[in-house]
């Protein structure tokens, strides 16, 4: 792969992961988000992929397969199976803050993302990497807002949606910094957020036993 | 090699046993087996580093030096009180059918996971692997603190899933970060061997390594119960079943600080010590004043002992961030003691709970009164804890508080200490006067929802009286641990 190709494939994978995120700011409906959720997985396995393809990595490209598997495959359709049982309460109807001011939010967000991760992209040696170092903002910025879903949702699986966006980021800028981890730590920390994700999952059907609903307002009784 | 895999193994294998055999009543103390094999490891293990050093297994994935050794006799010594309660706790619960055979099963192999993955976070060389350990105590946890199914119990286990996980994220982010720095580090990649990264931190950008710090210390730090991050802590501690809360408040809490001591040895290297003394001492005071704040009103005496962990946490982290081996030696003592303390101290308020069928604490409408009268031994057992907790002589919380404090004016930080101490004297307090209305006074009439034996069961009597003796004779000498307690201080100060 020449050099200008991999960097037009690089940002092309990388403006999908961003134009992504936002989308799950922008759209209400869970069944919408999570389509977006899946696509964003698969724009992460073709950045792992293109990295893959560029360092001639066949270990990578296995990591790049199990990133679409995990991510575009196995998560989401968690998620649709808990949005499933779900029944009424398919739209995230009253979130904390509105749809305008959420998006104005993620520009202020990719900004703020831009300014703290200078040291970052100015460690990057000219060369080899130095194109992907350069993308590291846009996975710290799907970081940010991530932990923006998290906070200003009600419904428990917007929130949900709001954590594993945080680890995707985080999984790009892992990739984006260097070529991953290690293949344990890479292992154990796909296991851990699948765990995670499936005990979310029992907790919000729980919830709904107990509560009837899983609007998060319910969760009153805890509280000093 | 075997000594340092079986704090791990051997609670896999007890899950397993478990998950095979099932709980009932010839099973019912292989969880406290399990903790004397682990107790027992991690002093074969102590006294090994301590003669011959730090020790390598499984190709460098596991480490052993004078830290995680004397972590791992904290987590043996608050697990054995835990699951020498357990069984008595679990038949009261099935008795008043808050609970099944099932849920006692699962209860078991879920806590036997939990020591495993504790062990594994407090094993692993790599730094990577700690958080993966630690995420999954979050994860093996999240259903014991849901083990009631009420709304109540439920809520604070999706809070305590969704914030720990969130929070621990920016310790992965904070990992990758510092993982980046170390790959560019002059002299040749790191990775991410606490040993490698501690040894080379000096190479280490520093502009990439201050955010990998702040990250990490963020993220383990919501883990460790530290303010901003640490509302979760008071619904989780005070929903989960009582030999939980009694590892989550003793233990857990402090393997999470555990991963912020190592990133500070690394952060110290590369950054100079200003830097994570700046982070630690800014949320130790603020954990303190959020402890001081929400204890003053508070109504319910299981949150009271939580909002105290996080009180003593705050105190931990004053102590790193004071630093230097005086302090650091104060911190694991104070690590160890408060396990001890609060450990029994939540087995007691479990046990009151069973008894009395409330967790408020007494007032003109009821709540828990006169306990002394109706309950003497197990009154005793908590005021005595009580004492302890507020770090009265004997008591190892004494020595460890007077140490923390003493450096830390001996340090330079003299205001900071100063305004620590006040608000512990408040909190000291504050946490007398609920437990003399709790214990203190005229019962209340009638029987109230008394649904188990008056008596206190053996086994709990135990464990509440022995918890309290340890941390006695802690606090007159540290015996043979103190040796431990400086090796494992010199670990982090770097002075090898």
């Amino acid at each position: 792969m020449n050099e200008t190709l991999f960097v037009q494939l690089l940002d092309l994978a990388c403006g999908g992961l961003l134009l992504t995120a936002v989308l799950v700011l922008w759209r209400r409906e869970l069944v919408v988000i999570i389509h977006v959720f899946a696509v964003q997985g698969a724009a992460l396995a073709a950045l792992v992929g293109v990295l893959a393809v560029h360092e001639d990595s066949i270990e990578l490209g296995a990591v790049a397969a199990g990133v679409l598997v995990l991510r575009a495959g196995v998560l989401p359709y968690l998620l649709r199976r808990a949005l499933a049982s779900a029944g009424e309460a398919r739209r995230e109807t009253r979130p904390l803050v509105n749809v305008a001011a959420s998006l104005l939010t993620a520009a202020v967000l990719t900004l703020l993302a831009y300014a703290v991760s200078r040291p970052l992209v100015e460690l990057a040696p000219s060369g080899l990497m130095s194109p992907a170092t350069q993308a590291i903002p846009i996975g710290l910025t799907v970081v940010l807002i991530g932990f923006f879903v998290l906070v200003t949702r009600r419904r428990a699986l917007s929130q949900l949606v709001g954590f594993l966006l945080m680890d995707n980021g985080i999984t790009a800028v892992g990739f984006l910094t260097t070529s991953g981890v290690g293949l344990i730590v890479e292992l154990g920390v796909s296991l851990d957020v699948l765990l995670a994700v499936l005990v979310l999952q029992i907790l919000t059907a729980r919830m709904r036993e107990t509560f009837g609903d899983t609007d998060l307002d319910e969760l009153r009784e805890l509280r000093d | 090699m075997i000594t340092l895999l079986a704090p791990i193994i051997v609670p896999v294998l007890g899950a397993l046993g478990y998950v095979v055999a099932g709980w009932r009543r010839s099973t019912a103390w292989v969880s406290a087996g399990s903790a004397v094999l682990v107790l027992a490891t991690a002093i074969a293990t102590a006294l090994d580093v301590a003669r011959s050093g730090p020790r390598t297994a499984i190709a460098g994935l596991l480490r052993v030096d004078a830290l995680s050794a004397f972590m791992l006799i904290v987590i043996g010594a608050v697990a054995l009180l835990a699951t020498i309660a357990t069984p008595a706790f679990l038949r009261a619960e099935i008795t008043a059918g808050r609970a099944t055979a099932r849920t006692a099963t699962r209860h078991s192999v879920l806590v036997q996971l939990f020591l495993a993955a504790m062990a594994l976070a407090v094993l692993a060389a790599n730094l990577g692997v700690v958080w993966v350990a630690i995420e999954a105590t979050t994860i093996v946890t999240a259903f014991l603190v849901g083990q009631r199914r009420t709304r109540a119990a439920v809520e604070a286990a999706w809070k305590y899933v969704v914030i720990c996980s969130a929070g621990i994220a920016l310790a992965l982010l904070g990992t990758i970060v510092l993982n980046y720095a170390a790959s560019r580090a002059p002299g040749g990649a790191v990775g991410l061997d606490l040993a490698a990264l501690a040894a080379n931190a000096s190479m280490l950008d520093s502009g990439v390594t201050r955010i990998a710090v702040v990250l990490l210390i963020l993220g383990f730090g919501t883990k460790a119960g530290l303010a901003p991050l640490h509302a979760w802590l008071p619904d989780a501690h005070s929903q989960a079943p009582a030999p939980v809360s009694a590892l989550m408040s003793g233990v857990l809490l402090s393997v999470a600080f555990y991963a912020i001591l190592r990133v500070k040895v690394i952060a110290d290297g590369a950054l100079g010590t200003g830097f994570a003394r700046t982070a630690l001492a800014v949320m130790a005071i603020a954990s303190l004043l959020v402890a001081a704040s929400l204890l003053l009103a508070q109504r319910d005496y299981k949150r009271m002992l939580a909002y105290s962990s996080i009180e003593h946490l705050g105190l931990v982290a004053l102590g790193a961030a004071i630093g230097g081996p005086l302090a650091l030696a104060a911190v694991l003592l104070h690590i160890l003691g408060h396990g001890l303390a609060k450990g029994v101290l939540f087995l007691g308020a479990g046990r009151i709970l069973q008894v009395t069928g409330t967790s408020r604490i007494g007032d003109d409408q009821g709540g828990v009164r006169g306990l002394a009268a109706r309950h003497p031994v197990l009154a005793g057992c908590v005021g005595v804890g009580v004492l302890a907790l507020i770090g009265l002589p004997p008591f190892s919380l004494f020595a460890s508080e007077l140490g923390i404090a003493r450096a830390g004016f001996a340090a330079g930080m003299g205001w900071v200490t100063a305004a620590a101490l006040i608000l512990v004297l408040v909190i000291a307090a504050v946490l007398v006067g609920h437990t003399s209305r709790m214990l203190l006074g005229t019962p209340p009439d009638g029987p109230g929802a008394a649904t188990t034996t008056r008596h206190l069961p053996w086994p709990t009597a135990i464990a509440l009286v022995g918890g309290l003796l340890a941390c006695a004779t802690l606090g007159v000498t540290a015996g043979p641990l103190s040796s431990l307690l400086h090796l494992a201080a010199d670990t982090l100060v770097g002075a090898r």
